[in-house]
């Protein structure tokens, strides 16, 4: 760009910063440690750290290997593509600043992939389980199509104000990450197995296991639209089945870690009471 | 005969309308992207989408005026029938995207509330907080998930797009990709391909955008042989957030809620700005644009920032240029309301609260004006032709292109809020005329196999040869990268000169070749990230040569394209029948430069470096005039200018100006 970049706002300048990085060669293939040095600039987050890594391509030993492979995006915090465990904290990593994490960790920064989800490869994982439960809470407004039909319904400054916290869900994962009632469904493929065979597959052993805090969170958030909550009763089956909201055992450890401050655990009390209304209802109207 | 498809590439706001659009129309859809569609670029923009409403309607503001602010803005380079015509669908687009749910910000009655952007008197612009984009993408991602669980659209998500596939006619008849995870290249025959994939800032190393917007997929599709145009205007927004990784983008709507920029007068105060008085505060923006204020087009506050702190020396840092912009005077209860998600980024990434103290803000490429050139086919009233396929066409037959890599509808200079309307906008309109282009076809699934054969075979061989580059010999991709950004930002951003751009022109035809030998430090067959961002690199250069060629060849000041070597001077006389004087010659130099350069400059590629032509500007609504935000001497030449459109207007008023485009 244009500038250089801004001044450093620590005092402490180290020349070298050490990281730590799990690697995993691929799927079902043995985790390893690996140690890197890179340079220490003002201002560094965990991107350019990796960035680094992947531009010199060489161990603190000075073996040449391959570079760590990493998902990332927006580097704003708005994408959700760059979680990964950093110093035992699951976060994004575009947001973890190097001179903050040296703060509490002179020596060295170690990067593990999220322990939930299938491990690609180094510290990229499958996520697509997290887009699966949307799927299965239906989070969408069922709108006739897309043709000119006028305005939506009107929608009051407080449903606004208590909404759009919901919807900035970025589908990053880090509540799950967190959730101790969230675990990891890692399939094989089968010899002759088809893409779309190992799909069904995996859709089907993903259906029964928890959806997750952020699903329930978006079930509430369209429960609360006007045109949305035409499919409130199939989103309190779904929630109310085999990895529903029952399943959550309230550790609250969702809204702790996820980036955007979202009230997980209000979207989970809500949905829990409305899962026992709607038990109810069902229960009489039999 | 075997069932009609379509591939889309691309899943921010263009690629998920299009391909909701599509599926409402019954057309199956292949959607490929780099990354989760959920997480696309789009999902960056902030401030918000513009359309008259009733509100403004009440103030005088029409459909009309928005196209008027949309072409002034751009500095009349885009043909006018997409513009208007998208204008005059803006009101209907925010009111698709309020039924499907996107958590609009509201007034205290629950109508949706609207905020002022630059280059507009209005307030046009409707919002979801700090974070319209990723509302809006997200109403659309969910949209496209109801069609994906119903059948009709099937995701290919971390799937790298290699190139179109050509039948023996030229016809686009599907595409190669790769996918990222297991490296297997395989083709998708279809029956038209939309390619929706965005802008090209890593092209300048760093930039306001996402690390997928490398402009390789327009690449890819300019070097089969679509052509790109206007690829020199590149927007710099005026105020980012400067990184080690990336430049954030601090939105606009900061200015529009209100935020002044500032420096102090004094050159290198060491005060802390809360201790600096108003009348030692220069709000250069104010005093230079009264009308405008803090709210000029991107491209005029942009030079005046890069002026004030490269040119008078005023920055408010003295290890970095930098200016304040300055929310504090604003109650936090409202800030929060209405910035929240932007004034967050600005606290985590800077670890100051911007509530307390002014933020520190420097320009940032942020946009491309330019893209694959596309057709379009107008109606009878000078707006678009609904449903014909010649809309959002690349002159390749059955390759479209929408969004952000399109260069229809932002001319020389975007105006902030327009990005998200015209993506969503092209996304939609593109729809039934592609419905159209496939009826009138044969189907891509029943062609001779060999044709996808024999494109997938060509990707496998690029592979392959940069697989086997292995060792420490050859060049550093990501070194590479660094350089051709730095190149291109001293080159080609906010101020440009003939002998920079010649210069770069060489140094990045040189780069090209040595892109070629590229050395991978990974050669395995697995999410091998580097041999994807090797090939993304090497489709740069022939971007970077667009924008440079495009930049150099044209010699006068348009827009975001600034050369103080063949800019339109400002009056000097202040006796005023010399000024008057001097505003007629000025209005002749102008009408002359609006002759030679007010022309779409086309490149196409001849193999190691592209042809440029230039193309007439279909202005048939609005007759080209001066953009004097500011200038010395405005009101006189503007006096000249009015008598004289007067005296053309007379002239024209029986000339009924209707018909097609082409």
């Amino acid at each position: 760009m244009i500038a250089a970049g801004p001044e450093a706002t620590s005092k402490r300048r180290p020349s070298k910063i050490n990281v730590r990085v799990l690697r995993q060669d691929g799927p079902g293939l043995p985790p390893y440690w690996e140690r890197h040095q890179v340079e220490y600039e003002p201002d560094m987050n965990v991107i350019s750290v990796l960035q680094k890594i992947a531009a010199q391509a060489r161990t603190s030993e000075g073996n040449a290997v391959a570079p760590v492979a990493w998902d990332c995006g927006c580097l704003e915090e708005v994408c959700g593509s760059c979680t990964m465990v950093i110093n035992g904290r699951v976060r994004q990593s575009c947001s973890a600043l190097v001179d903050r994490l040296l703060e509490d960790h002179p020596e060295e920064i170690e990067l593990r992939p999220m322990t939930k989800f299938p491990v690609i490869r180094d510290l990229m994982v499958d996520r697509s389980r997290l887009f699966h439960s949307l799927k299965r809470v239906k989070a969408w407004v069922p709108v006739d199509g897309y043709f000119d039909m006028g305005a939506g319904p009107r929608i009051s400054r407080d449903e606004q104000e208590q909404n759009y916290p919901l919807s900035q869900c970025m589908s990053c994962g880090c509540c799950l990450e967190a959730c101790p009632q969230f675990n990891k469904v890692e399939l094989q493929r089968n010899p002759g197995e088809s893409d779309e065979e190992f799909a069904a597959r995996k859709e089907a052993a993903y259906s029964v296991e928890f959806v997750g805090p952020h699903a329930i969170s978006q079930a509430v958030l369209f429960n609360s639209h006007p045109v949305g909550k035409n499919l409130e009763r199939e989103r309190m089956e779904a929630l109310t089945s085999s990895g529903g909201v029952q399943a959550c055992g309230n550790a609250q450890n969702c809204v702790a870690v996820c980036p955007k401050e979202i009230p997980l655990t209000t979207s989970i009390a809500r949905a829990g009471r409305a899962a026992t209304v709607y038990a109810f209802k069902k229960l009489f109207d039999r | 005969m075997a069932k009609n498809r379509v591939l889309v590439v691309g899943g921010g706001l263009a690629g998920l309308s299009a391909t909701m659009k599509l599926a409402e129309l019954g057309i199956p859809v292949d959607l490929v992207s780099l990354t989760p569609v959920k997480r696309s670029h789009s999902v960056c923009a902030q401030g918000g989408i513009n359309s008259v409403n009733d509100l403004t309607r009440q103030q005088g503001d029409d459909e009309w005026k928005h196209f008027d602010d949309t072409i002034y803005g751009g500095d009349f380079l885009q043909n006018q029938p997409p513009v208007k015509e998208m204008a005059y669908w803006a009101p209907k687009v925010i009111d698709l995207m309020d039924r499907l749910g996107v958590t609009f910000n509201r007034t205290p009655e629950g109508f949706i509330d609207r905020r002022r952007f630059g280059g507009t008197l209005y307030k046009r612009t409707a919002f979801a907080g700090a974070t319209t984009g990723q509302q809006l993408l997200y109403a659309l991602d969910e949209q496209v998930r109801r069609h994906e669980a119903a059948g009709l659209v099937k995701k290919y998500e971390f799937w790298d797009f290699l190139g179109p596939v050509l039948d023996d006619t030229g016809r686009c008849v599907g595409a190669v990709a790769q996918d990222m995870v297991s490296m297997e290249i395989r083709s998708f025959p279809a029956d038209a391909v939309v390619v929706a994939t965005g802008g090209c800032g890593l092209v300048y190393g760093r930039s306001t955008m996402s690390v997928f917007c490398t402009g390789s997929a327009a690449s890819r599709c300019f070097q089969a042989g679509a052509k790109y145009a206007n690829g020199e205007f590149i927007q710099v927004h005026p105020t980012a957030i400067p990184g080690a990784d990336k430049l954030r983008l601090m939105s606009e709507s900061a200015r529009g809620e209100g935020g002044r920029v500032w420096v102090p007068r004094k050159p290198n105060d060491p005060r802390a700005p809360k201790d600096i008085p108003e009348s030692e505060r220069y709000y250069f923006l104010e005093e230079r644009f009264p009308k405008y204020g803090n709210l000029v087009p991107r491209d005029i506050a942009t030079r005046e920032i890069f002026n004030i702190c490269v040119n008078e020396g005023l920055s408010v840092d003295p290890t970095r240029m930098c200016v304040y912009l300055d929310l504090t005077h604003i109650p936090r209860a409202e800030l929060d309301r209405k910035l929240g998600g932007i004034l967050e980024i600005y606290e985590k990434f800077q670890g100051v609260d911007p509530r307390d103290e002014p933020m520190k803000i420097f320009p940032a490429v942020h946009y491309s004006m330019g893209g694959l050139w596309v057709d379009y086919e107008a109606n009878g009233e000078g707006g678009l032709l609904p449903g014909s396929p010649r809309n959002q066409s690349t002159n390749i037959p059955g390759l479209y292109a929408i969004g952000e890599c399109d260069y229809q509808y932002h001319g020389a200079n975007r105006l902030g809020a327009n990005s998200l309307l015209s993506c969503i906008f092209s996304g939609l309109f593109v729809g039934p005329g592609i419905v159209n282009w496939i009826q009138a076809n044969k189907a891509s699934a029943d062609l001779p196999k060999s044709v996808f054969e024999r494109a997938v075979s060509a990707q496998e061989a690029r592979h392959k040869q940069l697989l086997s580059n292995r060792g420490g010999e050859g060049e550093n991709p990501y070194l590479l990268h660094q350089e051709l950004g730095d190149i291109m930002t001293r080159a080609a951003t906010v101020v440009r000169y003939n002998n920079q751009l010649t210069d770069a022109l060489a140094k990045v035809a040189d780069m090209a070749e040595r892109g070629k030998r590229c050395s991978l430090a990974d050669s395995g067959n697995w999410t091998n990230q580097n041999v994807i961002f090797t090939k993304a690199l090497q489709d740069m250069f022939p971007i970077a040569q667009c924008i440079l060629e495009g930049a150099l060849k044209r010699d006068e000041s348009r827009g975001a394209h600034y050369k103080p070597d063949f800019s339109m001077p400002s009056l000097t006389s202040t006796d005023p029948a010399e000024r008057r004087r001097e505003a007629e010659q000025w209005c002749d130099a102008f009408d002359e430069n609006t002759n030679k350069y007010l022309k779409t400059s086309v490149c196409s590629w001849q193999g190691d470096a592209p042809e440029l032509e230039y193309e007439d500007v279909d202005t048939r609504l609005l007759a080209p005039r001066p953009r004097l935000y500011g200038l010395v001497g405005a009101e006189v030449i503007e006096q000249v200018w009015k008598e004289r459109s007067e005296t053309r207007s007379g002239q024209n008023s029986e000339k009924k100006l209707v018909g097609s485009a082409h």
